[in-house]
């Protein structure tokens, strides 16, 4: 199912555009894929590449440019409900099908190939690949409709899925810091904002503070003497930290604890 | 100083959290300094057939020549050194053997894999690379990619159309532009490295990069260096705490030393002995 743009003035929907080629124009004259008889439209205004599920939307020099969610752009990579503006037309950009890295066929690796020619063995060495140009690009991705590999069911439609797209590191429910109790520091603290927080010096004693999914554990990376949590030394597993615990790494105290 | 004495390295493989069987395929040859990671595909386990020929084939071939030969060889005819040679070649044979297997048995049919190879050498490293696993480099603080995806994502950054901050939200993921066994030939990129004492290189294969950011790696890298096992296993760790929704394997190896080739007559003559 290809994406699309539906075209509105005012909140009354005038047509519905499938983009279903490589390159769609928008524009006042009459030769546009989407062409839009108002002045204040140039002739040719913007076009819309789309390589195989990602759209790209760009501005052609236009007299009076183009905005998308309210900011004025250029060039812009297109992601679903984004809304392009040109004068009072609004064109709101659909593309919901599931993508590929939410679906467990979809995300298979697969291979794009260039045209059986390249596989005769008579055809002699492969052809340079490394001076890819815009035209050879979208070349290779138009034959990627039909020539991915069986290794992967490209067309296979799935219901779509909750869980939201490669969200960089989940956050783990809540924020913590630990405080340093003793020594020269004493009093500062520090916030574990970071997946991972080193404590210590390296070649002498270094533990880490590590955030996941399901809270915050330490770990004894290196040096002779490891790390106690609550007077217990640590061994060579994570070690899952509870509010409050105090930690001596290096005769230096800190407390562990969980914020608002 | 020989290789095995200057080079740690460890491995990891993990089947991830979604996938019940793991496609992966690594391995290390302390003796030749030479690691090799692979990433599979195709249906049933084809996969698993297409990434272990690719890592058994360049894994033992290479360590089997460079027992009667030095990786600073020439190559007669080319002039290149055989290091290089060594990979393109094996690489080249690899996809031979999996290109054969595939047209002459049915449940074989279109696979494929990765592969990204390096052999450490005369304070270098050669590194070959078809396809989408990477190798990274550690050095100081700093992470960098040494190998650049033969993707179709990688292809739209390089001529621009795509920023790479963009590029994490394409919907065009895992789309390989070259594979190791789906033709007749492959061309295998091939670059030679200076080695620095303190480096950490990570091969790995696209299940770690795709679901941990480069700067938890940076860090991970950094924090761990000094006890390397514990590195991999938090590499696995986080890319499976984030979803782990493909295979995800990592191939750390930490330049302990210099290891320069030995030169000389003397020396040669003492490596002949040695034969």
């Amino acid at each position: 199912m290809a994406a699309k743009l539906i075209l509105s003035m005012d909140g009354e929907v005038i047509r519905e555009y499938p983009l279903n080629k490589e390159r769609i124009t928008i524009g006042r004259k009459a030769h546009n894929d989407i062409a839009i008889d108002n002045l204040a439209v140039s002739g040719e205004h913007a076009a819309i590449v789309t390589i195989l599920h990602d759209s790209f939307l760009e501005d052609l020099d236009s007299t009076n440019g183009l905005e998308v969610n309210g900011t004025p752009t250029k060039k812009h990579f297109l992601q679903n409900n984004d809304v392009i503006e040109i004068g009072k037309y609004k064109l709101k950009y659909i593309n919901d099908q599931v993508s590929q890295a939410s679906s467990a066929d979809f995300e298979k690796t697969m291979v794009l190939r260039a045209p059986v020619k390249q596989a005769a063995p008579s055809a002699g060495k492969p052809a340079e690949t490394s001076s890819f140009m815009t035209t050879q690009v979208n070349q290779s991705a138009k034959l990627a409709e039909e020539s991915v590999e069986k290794t992967g069911k490209f067309g296979a439609h799935q219901p779509p899925s909750p869980p939201p797209v490669n969200q960089p590191a989940a956050p783990a429910a809540q924020a913590a810091a630990v405080q340093i109790l003793t020594g020269p520091n004493a009093g500062k603290e520090l916030e574990l904002v970071k997946n991972l927080t080193t404590l210590g010096k390296p070649g002498l004693q270094v533990a880490v503070l590590t955030r996941r999914p399901h809270g915050f554990f330490i770990t004894h990376v290196e040096g002779a003497n490891r790390p106690m949590v609550n007077g217990m030394s640590l061994g060579d597993q994570p070690h899952q930290l509870n509010d409050h615990d105090v930690i001596d790494l290096a005769g230096v105290k800190m407390e562990f604890y969980f914020k608002g | 100083m020989k290789i095995e004495e200057a080079l740690e390295i460890v491995s990891q493989t993990n089947p991830g959290m979604v996938r019940s069987h793991n496609e992966d395929s690594v391995a290390q040859e302390p003796a030749c300094g030479l690691v090799v990671l692979a990433d599979g595909m195709g249906g049933y386990n084809a996969g698993e057939v297409a990434s272990g020929i690719a890592v058994s084939v360049v894994a033992t071939e290479v360590c089997q020549i460079l027992r009667d030969a030095s990786p600073t060889d020439r190559d007669e005819n080319s002039g290149e050194e055989l290091a290089i040679v060594l990979l393109r070649d094996n690489i080249q044979k690899a996809n031979a053997s999996i290109f054969q297997a595939s047209q002459s048995q049915p449940q074989y049919a279109g696979m494929g894999t990765t592969i990204v190879s390096g052999l450490f050498y005369d304070n270098r490293v050669a590194v070959g690379h078809v396809g989408d696993s990477r190798m990274y480099r550690l050095r100081g603080e700093t992470l960098e990619t040494v190998t650049r995806d033969h993707s179709l994502l990688q292809e739209q950054i390089d001529c621009g159309m795509i920023s790479v901050a963009d590029a994490r939200m394409s919907k065009n993921k895992n789309l390989v532009t070259r594979a190791v066994g789906i033709d007749a030939e492959v061309a295998p990129e091939i670059h030679v490295h200076d080695v620095l004492v303190g480096d950490v290189y990570l091969l790995c294969s696209d299940g770690l990069n795709d679901m941990v950011e480069d700067e938890d790696i940076q860090s991970t890298l950094y924090a761990m260096r000094g006890n390397l096992p514990l590195a991999a296993e938090q590499l696995i760790q986080m890319a499976n705490d984030n979803g782990g929704r493909d295979n995800v394997s990592v191939i750390l190896v930490k330049v302990n030393s210099e290891f320069a080739a030995p030169q000389g007559w003397l020396a040669k003559l003492i490596n002949w002995f040695k034969k």
